[in-house]
């Protein structure tokens, strides 16, 4: 084995140690809190933290006694769902027209998109709120699932647009050539070949969507109310609570955390340009 | 059961809670109310203290319509009271015996004469202390101790090398937090928030003792970090057998005394909170009550409701179900005539008589346009009070003096108030009818 | 190139729905706080409303410690943005060739994103960072070392990490999906050629992730811009104002004082703020976003 090779391997084995290591530090803290989800109270907090311990179930009793779950998780999905859905629609369409079409004022658009996320929530909750009343949309999913597609849309427009600008041109324009309409080409070429990027994109709206705790909390109060409202509820109360906290979290994350680890293939499938190339 | 037998349309209630461990009784007692009240229903909105009152707030002043029954502070109500945006609960049935209520815990809750919401619970603070390390060095808590007194103690009972603090104390930024605290200290050593003319007294020597004095206290004396540390951190590290003193809410007594969730269950005694040149205003008042707004639809099914929530049978079906230490504290005088629950909570005599001394109306050694100990009912006080209590932990930490801190604090204050309008010529109308 | 011809006009009606959906979005509540500013309204004094011109604005500038918050946060945005990029790099290429376990491991590093931020904020408090019971002070005392008080002695540095810590796998996740579509045939003809590693990653691989590094720093400025989750449920912008930022501030004026007038003067301001920060970014990585 030639020096550079072996140095090649040794490096190689020096990686995997560090990626395992790495994945194991960020994992670190959702591992604690699973753990300290079987506790009790008294051992969340003892000194030194214990690893030994006798492991129980009843903060996931006591919470799934106190609220009714499934009640949450189906509008968490309903919401978070629906607004990825409605995002994705009305994204894909305009990331097309920006990359393949653009004009003189394209990035100033994408811009003034970006922008319309730099205000910040908490100021204009009086205005949101009176609209919301008005239209007596109070306490709805419509109303969650609008408000979440749209604090979205900006990044998920800029993300499938930057997908869509490494496709080359020439296989778009190939399809074309051989007769195919643009929706032909759209569907059957490009949305394929950027797969890995829809994908990222439709699970970054929808975590950010499932995780988005202030107007959640503020516009519902029980029958549209999300998950993020289940968490809030066991969140701080005068008293000890870490260990039903990272219970009511493991609960709240484990449907996305699911979805994710399922679709984890699609996420990151090759996009195989070098094979086309 | 105090319930009118009259049939009642089917009404939906939503209520707004606190996700506190006595509003969870009260949420998982509900069932039975729902049964006795065919044709009710309730949902229920729990949230943590900050994000409910905002939530709540928000919604009254817009008058969105979203809660039938909210849970409510004893800043709150006076406050929304006021502005007549609560139902005033006149009236009320013989058998709810209203003067069975605590009389300051009532009047804090009442403007003009009208009763703006019903006490669910209330607590005053209250001196917790490890009765086997003070037996351990031969040292007796008095029933009412100073300041400095508490400061003697901590010195000789700080031993971090054995993981024991010698007290303490609220250090977490808020106007709830490390304010509550010393707000009361400030009142023991004779200061005030405000002049009788809205005047900012931050700026004066009772303050730059009292905030000296818990800088002083708190950092050589106390837990690391203990900026970190509100209600609950502290109330983990005195379960955990970390602290020898500790001056706090009077509801943390439960939690206390419980093997489940406290390491020095047995050994946990109880003095009055400590007082310094005065005992006005040395320990404070804090209500959780339950009101109903003028925007809600269903005003008749909502005042049974809350009615039945803070009655005498319902406290003593929370006894029945969790123990007679559960009772909700601090509203009726009756709980605590009940022998069987003076023995049961050995916190509550302590807390009977702190509830009994605190006087919101007359809260500091010098005269004051405001009510509240700890609070001043005033809109702009949340803001204010943070700003503070932001500083003063800052201080804590070793960012500023204390001196120059106050002085910033003082100019901060009188900033927000004179925007307010409270110093505008002649004194606006709504301002002199300030409760 | 017979591409030119794409000038149709029908297409670029497909971006239409998205722009006006975000114009009513963001001009509604954007004219009613330009509005509010000009109001002295309070939500507990709401017969008190009267005009009042720019004195919200001055009263915001004013509080004392606005500047401390523009301060902070550009420290905020700024370390977040360079930790996230820059250590989302380097992952993103440690974990870039199969090795067993490799999908384990890219799901162990997203995972934080999934997390709640208020969750996350108050776990790294309480059960990492506290100096008496966290995990981090076990370590510490392990080797004999006093603990670090890390929310009191050095809040703006822990709530960075915090948020950091939330961010990674974001950056993690966009640069792995981008380094997929790199030419592996041209790495491993550079390779063969006897280039070393770091050649191979400074002049191949870094090049290739130009514009996903400039989409991380845009997404994510927007939305470092608006923490304001995990600096409330730790520290309340504490101590003294060592972490309070622009949305604290806002927060304060908006939910504190329930003075929606100064509220809004805020938000305003606040976008002022951000677009200045974007204006500076785009002239650091502009032409990448829209180039080809």
């Amino acid at each position: 084995m030639s020096p550079a090779k072996s140095r090649r391997k040794n490096l190689n084995a020096v990686r995997i140690v560090a990626a395992w290591a790495v994945g194991v530090a960020m994992f670190f803290p959702i591992f604690w809190m699973l753990l300290t989800s079987f506790k009790t109270e008294l051992d969340a907090f003892s000194m030194p933290p214990r690893f030994a311990f006798r492991p129980t179930l009843e903060n996931y009793e006591q919470i799934l006694a106190r609220a009714n779950y499934m009640h949450y998780a189906w509008n968490s999905v309903a919401t978070a769902g629906g607004a990825t859905i409605l995002g994705m629609l009305v994204a894909v369409p305009a990331a097309y027209a920006f990359a393949f079409h653009p004009t003189k004022r394209t990035r100033g658009t994408l811009l003034w998109m970006l922008s319309t996320k730099m205000l910040p929530g908490v100021g204009v909750l009086v205005p949101i709120y009176l609209i919301a009343r008005d239209t007596n949309l109070l306490d709805s999913r419509t109303a969650l699932v609008v408000i979440f597609a749209l604090t979205n849309l900006p990044i998920m427009v800029w993300m499938i647009y930057t997908y869509f600008r490494d496709v080359p041109m020439d296989i778009v324009e190939a399809a074309r050539m051989d007769g195919a309409s643009t929706w032909e080409a759209l569907r059957h070429v490009l949305l394929p070949v950027s797969r890995g990027g829809l994908a990222s994109t439709a699970l970054l709206c929808l975590i950010l969507s499932w995780n988005e705790s202030f107007w959640s909390l503020n516009l519902t109060t029980s029958n549209a109310a999300p998950l993020t409202a289940l968490v809030a509820s066991f969140s701080s109360p005068e008293g000890l609570f870490w260990a039903k906290l990272s219970a009511v979290s493991t609960l709240a994350c484990a449907p996305i955390l699911v979805l994710g680890w399922l679709s984890q293939k699609q996420l990151v499938r090759g996009l195989t340009f070098g094979a086309v190339k | 059961m105090l319930v009118s037998a009259v049939a009642h349309a089917d009404a939906t209630l939503t209520i707004g809670t606190v996700n506190n461990a006595d509003m969870v009784r009260m949420q998982e007692l509900s069932g039975d109310y729902e049964k006795s009240h065919p044709g009710v229903h309730l949902n229920w909105v729990v949230l943590e203290e900050n994000t409910l009152r905002q939530r709540l707030t928000t919604d009254i002043a817009t008058h969105g319509g979203q809660f039938d029954v909210m849970t409510i502070g004893a800043y709150e109500a006076p406050l929304w009271g006021a502005q007549q945006w609560l139902y005033p609960l006149d009236n009320l049935p013989a058998d709810y015996d209203v003067g069975d209520l605590f009389p300051n815990v009532r009047e804090q809750l009442t403007v003009d004469g009208h009763l703006y919401a019903v006490p669910f619970y209330a607590e005053a603070s209250i001196t917790f202390y490890r009765k086997d390390l003070f037996a351990a060095r031969g040292l007796t808590m008095p029933e009412q101790p100073t300041w400095q007194q508490i400061r003697e103690f901590a010195v000789k009972l700080h031993d971090p090398t054995h993981g024991v603090y010698g007290v303490c104390l609220r250090g977490k930024a808020g106007w709830g937090e490390n304010m509550a605290l010393l707000g009361t200290i400030v009142n023991s050593y004779g200061g005030r928030w405000f002049d009788p003319q809205w005047r900012p007294q931050i700026d004066t020597p009772p303050w730059h003792q009292a905030v000296n004095f818990y800088i002083d206290l708190l950092s050589h004396y106390g837990p690391p970090g203990p900026s970190d540390n509100g209600f609950n951190e502290n109330l983990a590290l005195f379960a955990g057998g970390r602290c020898a003193m500790w001056v706090d809410a009077s509801v943390a007594g439960g939690t206390l005394v419980n093997p489940k969730d406290s390491k020095v269950a047995t050994k946990v005694a109880f003095a009055r909170a400590p007082q310094q040149i005065t005992d006005r205003g040395s320990a404070w008042l804090w209500v959780w009550s339950l009101a109903i707004p003028a925007s809600s639809r269903q005003t008749q099914a909502a005042r049974d409701f809350i009615l039945w929530a803070t009655s005498r049978p319902y406290l003593k079906r929370v006894g029945e179900r969790y123990g007679i230490a559960s009772t909700p504290p601090g509203t009726r005088l009756s709980t605590y005539e009940a022998a069987d629950y003076m023995n049961a909570a050995p916190f509550a005599k302590v807390t009977f008589d702190s509830l009994r001394a605190v006087d919101p109306a007359h809260p500091t050694l010098l005269p004051v346009p405001y009510k509240g100990i700890q609070i001043v009912s005033v809109p702009e006080f949340q803001a204010v009070a943070t700003l503070v209590g932001r500083q003063i932990a800052g201080a804590l930490t070793g960012r500023g003096q204390v001196d120059h801190v106050l002085q910033t604090c003082q100019s901060a204050v009188e900033r927000t108030m004179k925007r307010a309008g409270y110093y505008d010529k002649p004194a606006p109308a709504e301002k002199t009818e300030r409760p | 190139m017979s591409a030119r011809k794409s000038k149709t006009h029908p297409e670029r009606l497909l971006a239409q729905p998205a722009i006006l959906m975000l114009f009513a979005w963001m001009i509604v509540p954007l004219l009613m706080t330009v509005y509010f500013s000009t109001q002295y309204f309070n939500l507990l004094y709401p017969k008190k409303s009267s005009f009042v011109g720019f004195e919200n604005f001055v009263y915001f500038f004013t509080y004392p410690s606005f500047w401390t918050s523009v301060v902070n946060t550009i420290l905020l945005v700024g370390s977040v943005l360079a930790i996230t990029v820059v250590c989302g790099v380097l992952i993103s290429v440690l974990v870039d060739q199969h090795f067993p376990g490799q999908g384990i491991v890219r799901m162990l590093l997203i995972s934080p994103f999934f997390v709640m931020p208020t969750v996350a904020a108050l776990a790294w408090k309480n059960l990492l960072m506290n100096p008496v019971s966290g995990f981090f002070a076990w370590v510490a005392q392990l080797f004999g070392l006093t603990p670090v008080n890390w929310f009191a002695d050095w809040p703006l540095l822990s709530v960075i990490f915090v948020v950091a810590w939330e961010w990674l796998p974001f950056a993690i996740l966009i640069f792995v999906t981008a380094l997929q579509s790199m030419d592996r045939e041209q790495k491993e003809a550079a390779q063969m050629d006897g280039a070393r590693t770091w050649d191979v990653f400074w002049h191949l691989t870094v090049p290739h992730l130009r514009r996903p590094i400039a989409v991380v720093v845009m997404v994510e400025a927007i939305f470092l811009l608006n923490v304001f989750a995990e600096i409330f449920v730790t520290t309340n912008g504490g101590p003294g104002d060592a972490t309070t930022n622009v949305p604290f501030v806002v927060y304060t004026q908006a939910l504190l004082e329930f003075d929606v007038g100064a509220a809004s003067a805020g938000g305003l301001v606040a976008v002022v703020l951000a677009n200045i920060v974007a204006v500076f970014l785009i002239r650091l990585i502009g032409k990448t976003l829209t180039e080809r």
